[in-house]
């Protein structure tokens, strides 16, 4: 069948996923998640976030920013906003970006009237090569956010190689042409002493993963300092191993059962 | 009177309807200067001939103004006042050069615009038309009734020119392209856009010099005029980009342009020059991008307009929502180029050598030196930072740089104005236990505080201290809570509120 395998080789070729190489991938930075991603998320492609709830879209913008720092690697970002979530969720403050690790003056915030303009601005920002990643933020279920917007935007970053972060609240999953989705619910953090509240904690679930990793759940923590994330601690104290002795008699001695 | 129409006079709108008028004489000359209450003067020194002579220019006038619905009378003459009086009161149309005197003769005083009592003292006296007073020695005029009639006399009379002011004064750059055939299409008026953008950018080149802001008119055959303007954010002589700007600007313009009947005249004008040396680009490409980044905001701020693409400026104020603002972020940010932002002064002087035309372009001129206000304080603050700032560990930027290992004490996102909550709390100065907002009830299992900002006195003395409370829920979402007022002291009752939401 020689036609046919021409006819595959051709459909290859016209695929600009298939150009996707180990170097065009960016890390969590966290083993636990790199690990089944194959190395991480693909760089220069549309990736969803959703937040899992209406109450928790804090969440799903502050796990956007992440992936877009990481992937962005200190060059500037383009952070388009519909109007009505700066309503809903508060706007974005310039002190909360430079704690989170960001640089608030490497970041410029358009912000379009409706969701039309937000992927317009999205589609201009992710065509400029110069961009380190873009976040664009949608309310609810906007016809033009649909299948089509997704693949024309996912061809965009694929292009210029600039990565675009879709960050979606108030709105169910819905198919599209994303190289990933995910799903953001908020996590309660590690608790620091006198229990006052850790770093960001996020619980992600991969609802979709385009290079093959099968849905997942976790629970990731952010490393402002280190821009990256981190597995959190175990959640009950470890029994500390003790110092002056061995914790188990190495010569075979059966324990004493007790009682 | 059954069929007449009343309705109640509106001196604005007359006056903008005015100046619309006004911008429609533009197809004629540059220099048009509207005569309120209901008059126009333009300036037409050297103009007729690209009209046919000046009897069909000012055919060509009276046609386009008949056409619209409106009633006018005109005529020409060697100075403003004269061609003025002639339209009011006369009934030459067109006065020879050098004949002013004879042709205006025959008018009323009146048409020397004075005021009524003068008008009646003249007549009064027998004088009733131009020539009897001009007839009159002019110190027995000025004796009896004042020197201003004289000055009158004399500009009307074309003894004295004075110059009209201009509703925009003419641009450094303008380029027209009248066309034979009016054309319906608008990929056709982009493509005549691209033929003036390429003819202004080999001028700009051959002087040295770069464009802040393009203007493209379009007149249409029934003398509707639009206007597209862009501006750039540093100078630029690049046509792909210029036009780019343009296009997205026709894309984005709230009601499109409509052809109607075709436009026959294209013109682009290029108000605000700066010079601009030929760059050469540095090996690395880091200039390259940064030019790329510039070029996007431009593109962005042609679409959405100035107020809807922002950026951050940090303010030296302890006061958390004035220490962050967003502000227009049309003028590039020294991050984004790499360079010194020019100084307070170099923006100012360089707004002071640039034409004021439009409202519009006077708005943008001066938002672009708002911004560079900001940016030379925010320069300044770094400069002379205070002690605190350099303890928490050199700021880089404006914005403090966050203590490692801390976990972040601002909110991602903060609400203006912060929203009441509901509270269950400890008093005096406990975090809350449980809250609702937004009619959901959120139990507090996590809390740091409180964080005691007072407000700034100088600003608004009567506003209560907060104390602020980092708080996580029991489901993992976490909020940045105040307090406002401190128990016993400055309130018995105090009130929460939820300022912002951490990630």
């Amino acid at each position: 069948m020689p036609d046919l395998s021409a006819l595959k080789r051709a459909i290859a070729a016209l695929e600009p996923d298939s150009a996707l190489r180990p170097a065009d991938l960016f890390a969590f930075g966290e083993p636990g998640i790199d690990g089944p991603l194959g190395g991480g998320l693909a760089r220069g492609a549309l990736h969803e976030v959703y937040a899992r709830r209406v109450s928790v879209s804090a969440s799903a913008a502050g796990f956007g920013l992440c992936l877009a720092l990481r992937a962005g690697e200190g060059r500037p970002l383009v952070w388009a906003r519909q109007d009505f979530v700066d309503v809903e969720t508060g706007a974005l403050h310039g002190e909360g970006i430079a704690e989170f690790g960001g640089d608030p003056d490497r970041i410029v915030v358009v912000r379009p009237r409706d969701a039309t303009g937000v992927l317009r601005a999205a589609h201009e920002a992710v065509r400029c090569a110069a961009i380190g990643a873009v976040l664009a933020e949608i309310w609810g279920e906007p016809k033009v956010a649909d299948l089509r917007a997704s693949r024309r935007l996912g061809l965009a970053a694929a292009g210029s190689g600039v990565t675009l972060v879709l960050i979606r609240r108030g709105a169910a999953p819905q198919p599209s042409a994303a190289a990933s989705r995910w799903s953001v619910e908020a996590a309660s953090s590690t608790p620091l002493e006198a229990g006052a509240p850790g770093p960001p904690a996020f619980d992600v679930e991969l609802l979709r993963h385009r290079a093959g990793c099968p849905p997942r759940h976790w629970r990731l923590e952010w490393d402002r300092d280190s821009l990256s994330f981190a597995a959190p601690p175990l959640p009950r104290p470890v029994v500390p191993l003790p110092a002056d002795r061995t914790v188990a008699a190495a010569d075979g001695t059966p324990w004493r059962l007790a009682g | 009177m059954p069929n007449l129409a009343v309705r109640d006079h509106e001196p604005e709108e007359d006056a903008a309807f005015l100046v619309r008028l006004a911008q429609i004489c533009d197809r004629w000359t540059p220099l048009v200067a509207p005569a309120p209450p209901d008059g126009l003067i333009l300036d037409v020194t050297g103009c007729a001939a690209l009209f046919g002579g000046e009897e069909r220019l000012r055919d060509d006038v009276l046609r386009l103004f008949r056409a619209g619905g409106l009633t006018v009378r005109a005529a020409l003459a060697g100075t403003p006042e004269a061609a003025r009086s002639l339209a009011r009161h006369g009934r030459v149309a067109i006065v020879p050069p050098g004949e002013e005197g004879l042709a205006l003769r025959p008018l009323p005083v009146a048409a020397l615009g004075l005021a009524e009592t003068e008008r009646i003292a003249l007549s009064r006296a027998g004088l009733k038309r131009i020539g009897d007073l001009a007839d009159l020695p002019s110190a027995a005029l000025a004796s009896r009734f004042g020197e201003e009639i004289n000055a009158r006399l004399r500009r009307l009379l074309g003894r004295e020119d004075l110059r009209l002011t201009p509703l925009r004064p003419p641009p450094p750059y303008r380029m027209d392209r009248l066309l034979a055939e009016p054309i319906g299409d608008l990929t056709m008026v982009e493509q005549v856009l691209d033929d003036l953008v390429r003819e202004a950018v080999a001028r700009l080149e051959a002087e040295g010099r770069g464009g802040r802001v393009f203007e493209a008119d379009v007149f249409r055959t029934d003398g509707a005029a639009r206007r597209i303007a862009v501006s750039t954010g540093r100078p630029s002589r690049d046509a792909p980009a210029i036009l780019r700007l343009l296009r997205e600007k026709l894309d984005a313009l709230a009601d499109p342009l409509d052809p109607g009947f075709g436009f026959d005249l294209v013109r682009l004008s290029i108000p605000v020059v700066e010079p601009l040396a030929q760059a050469q680009a540095g090996l690395d490409g880091r200039a390259v991008e940064e030019d790329e980044v510039s070029d996007l905001v431009d593109r962005l701020v042609a679409r959405f307009g100035p107020r809807r693409v922002l950026r951050f400026v940090a303010a030296d104020s302890h006061d958390p929502v004035r220490a962050s603002q967003l502000r227009p972020g049309s003028f590039p940010p020294q991050s984004l180029t790499g360079q010194r932002p020019p100084s307070l002064r170099h923006a100012e002087e360089r707004l002071e050598a640039a034409p004021r035309n439009t409202p519009q372009q006077v708005r943008a001129c001066f938002e672009t030196h708002r911004c560079a206000t900001l940016l030379s304080m925010t320069q300044g603050g770094r400069g002379r930072s205070v002690p605190s700032r350099k303890e928490r560990g050199g700021a880089v930027s404006g914005f403090l740089q966050p203590a490692p290992l801390e976990p972040p004490t601002r909110p991602l996102q903060v609400f203006d104005p912060p929203q009441p909550i509901e509270t269950i709390a400890e008093l005096p100065d406990g975090p809350p236990l449980r809250f609702r907002w937004r009619r959901v009830l959120h139990r507090v299992v996590r809390a740091e505080g409180p964080e005691r900002i007072a407000a700034e006195w100088w600003r608004a003395p009567d506003d209560p201290t907060r104390d602020y409370y980092r708080v996580e829920d029991d489901e993992g979402r976490r909020f940045w809570l105040y307090r406002a007022g401190l128990y016993g002291r400055e309130t018995d009752r105090p009130l929460w509120y939820v300022h912002g939401l951490f990630a």
